[in-house]
């Protein structure tokens, strides 16, 4: 979104300017070249990357989150696609764990049974980890998903060719086939919002500050605070994907 | 579904399309390694199946795209994968090596039938002139010379096609291999399992073809060609099969932290078509009746069926094993902790329907093919006595193309 903009304000800069003209038919092919050599128009932009907490002790799973996710960003919402969801763990006397996650979470839960069985329940929310070493992007054949500069993988629309792989590669099921565009769909951390100074529709509806996010290196960045001050972990680490999003008390039981 | 999946896992994207696919690509195997066999190891045995294996090849390489674009949401942005090519993506290799492979059959049909073509563009008349005159490329010289060079560059292209065989081969199972998400499907055997299969699916496919065809034109297969057959295959096949299980029991002892999970899938989710069909069916069964149907004690006519029944369970044994790679391995819900669900729907660009249709194709192909390119050794012999009577020229005796 921030290079649209800095292309549209290169462009007209540039129609001001004799010799500009040219400049910015250039800049519309290869935007990259012109948006270095442009002056910088950030706007809510980090310098760094983003990231994004999610503490598990706060949340109530009341699936907010899911249904302004869903509302946000053009998912239907009757169809078995989420761009987030929320889990909800239960583990009995007896070490048995059970994971449910109805309609994502969107509505909530039902009431957990056997109660008085429960020894420790709680609510995992899960979204695109934003990986650095993002699988997805690696395998898709015509380099329609990327990473931003500032860390958050996008898929360009106009030039998936719907052929799956990314949500094959993906580890965590972040990734679905969007039933009206028919191209791979996945989180973008609200990228239109979060590039215009928002925070993501997510992070906006949670009722109980369970979703935290911003940049990453700068001190008073409530992002940044946690991941120096807390114990984080990320959702398997054995995959080396090395995600974006952390959480504060991650079961070992959370896949 | 059972146990828990990611709520994005509840449609099986790989559909039975991605199934078809790699089953076709695999019986392409086939005419390389006769192809090879013949012309670059000299096991003149195959003669009788040398022009069968190409055209038969040809039918199928040319099917092969037409499930990847039923399957692609996106299909006329297919082209992409040529013209923006992603160099870190495996599959971004698949119209390079798709396109190389198939100029291969195409050069060396060319080759081997550039004599017949040139006579059929002299000997006969109108539309079929015409075509062939075309299908000549106005390489009309038929002297030994020109004749022994064809001879060279078969065999040349024969030696290019071991290796083109194996690269797509392998290149098709590393698709699924390199995928570190699914631990059913990441595995560094899983090229070297798609060559194997592959290369028995096609050897498979062929004593098929060579049979039935055989029989359908009320003339026997040649027995010492169909006994070779016979004994390739079953040296392919205990390769395939041993690395299939190699797969399985080495995964089983090392019971890394996802291996509950495969072995839920193995013997909860697809017993049947892995362990019935994959594994005793078209693994097992055959081990056994190959070898059984080159007994002394047989009549010849039984040998080669037993044979050909050996043949016709590995060919529905390798469709099995490329339904339990691709629908199995997204069975497997990457949470580990459960299984999704799939049943081929009947109609609809990926069905049930559309299924049966793509795998009829190459034998329609074929029989159109085979008109243009008379593949069985009798109908040469036919055509060369045709215009041997008709026109009495010694230089078309002379060719020892075929």
């Amino acid at each position: 979104m921030a290079k649209m903009v800095r292309r549209r304000f290169f462009s007209l800069g540039g129609k001001l300017l004799a010799g500009g003209i040219v400049a910015g038919t250039i800049g519309k092919y290869f935007p990259d070249t012109v948006a270095h050599a442009a002056p910088t128009v950030r706007t809510g932009k980090t310098e760094g990357k983003w990231g994004f907490v999610v503490d598990t002790y706060k949340c109530i799973g009341c699936g907010r989150c899911v249904k302004a996710c869903k509302a946000e960003s053009q998912v239907p919402v009757d169809q078995e696609v989420y761009r987030t969801w929320v889990e909800r763990y239960t583990v009995d006397y007896d070490k048995n764990v059970k994971i449910e996650s109805p309609r994502g979470g969107i509505n909530g839960f039902p009431e957990v049974e056997n109660r008085e069985r429960i020894t420790k329940s709680f609510f995992v929310p899960k979204l695109c980890n934003q990986c650095e070493n993002a699988p997805c992007t690696k395998v898709c054949p015509v380099g329609a998903t990327y990473t931003t500069p500032d860390g958050v993988v996008l898929v360009d629309r106009e030039r998936c060719v719907g052929c799956s792989y990314c949500i094959q590669a993906c580890p965590y099921g972040a990734r679905f086939k969007h039933p009206v565009f028919k191209v791979a769909d996945k989180c973008t951390w609200c990228y239109h919002r979060i590039s215009k100074g928002m925070t993501t529709a997510c992070v906006q509806a949670c009722p109980v500050g369970a979703r935290v996010f911003g940049e990453i290196g700068v001190p008073d960045s409530p992002v940044d605070k946690i991941l120096s001050e807390e114990r984080v972990n990320i959702l398997k680490p054995e995959a080396g994907t090395m995600p974006l999003v952390d959480y504060l008390g991650l079961d070992k039981v959370v896949v | 579904m059972n146990g828990y999946i990611y709520p994005n896992e509840a449609n099986v994207v790989w559909t039975v399309m991605i199934v078809i696919y790699p089953y076709i690509t695999g019986l392409v195997a086939g005419a390389f390694i006769i192809s090879a066999l013949y012309h670059v190891f000299n096991q003149k045995v195959f003669k009788p199946v040398s022009k069968l294996a190409l055209v038969s090849a040809l039918s199928l390489l040319l099917v092969a795209p037409i499930p990847l674009l039923l399957h692609l949401s996106q299909p006329l942005r297919a082209f992409n994968i040529m013209l923006t090519p992603n160099p870190s993506s495996a599959m971004a290799g698949f119209g390079y090596i798709y396109s190389f492979y198939l100029m291969i059959v195409l050069l060396e049909i060319w080759f081997i039938y550039r004599k017949n073509i040139v006579t059929m563009a002299e000997k006969s008349a109108g539309l079929s002139k015409i075509g062939y005159g075309l299908l000549s490329l106005g390489a009309k010289d038929l002297s030994p010379g020109t004749l022994a060079m064809d001879n060279r560059i078969i065999n040349t292209l024969a030696v290019i096609g071991i290796p083109a065989a194996f690269g797509l081969h392998g290149y098709v199972g590393f698709i699924f291999g390199g995928i570190k998400a699914n631990p059913w499907w990441s595995s560094p055997l899983m090229p070297v399992i798609f060559i194997a299969s592959a290369v028995v699916s096609g050897t498979a496919l062929l004593i098929l073809v060579y049979g039935i065809g055989s029989r359908l034109r009320k003339r026997e297969p040649d027995h010492q060609c169909m006994t070779a057959l016979n004994k390739y295959l079953w040296i392919f096949l205990i390769v395939a099969v041993s690395l299939e299980a190699l797969e399985i029991v080495n995964a089983g002892y090392q019971a890394k932290s996802y291996w509950p999970a495969v072995y839920g899938l193995l013997t909860q989710q697809i017993p049947l078509s892995f362990f019935g069909i994959q594994l005793l069916l078209g693994g097992l069964v055959p081990l056994i009746l190959l070898p059984a149907a080159r007994l002394k004690s047989f009549a010849r006519e039984w040998q080669q069926r037993l044979t050909m029944i050996a043949a016709g369970l590995i060919v529905v044994g390798v469709f099995a094993m490329r339904w339990n790679v691709v629908i199995g391995g997204q069975l497997l819900s990457k949470t580990g902790m459960g299984y999704s669900g799939y049943v081929v729907p009947l109609l609809g660009r990926e069905g049930l329907l559309m299924a049966v249709v793509v795998l009829i194709l190459p034998i329609i192909l074929f029989s159109v093919l085979s008109q243009i390119f008379p593949p069985w050794p009798k109908d040469e012999a036919a055509i060369s006595e045709q215009i041997e009577v008709s026109k009495s020229r010694p230089e078309l005796r002379s060719g020892t193309v075929g």
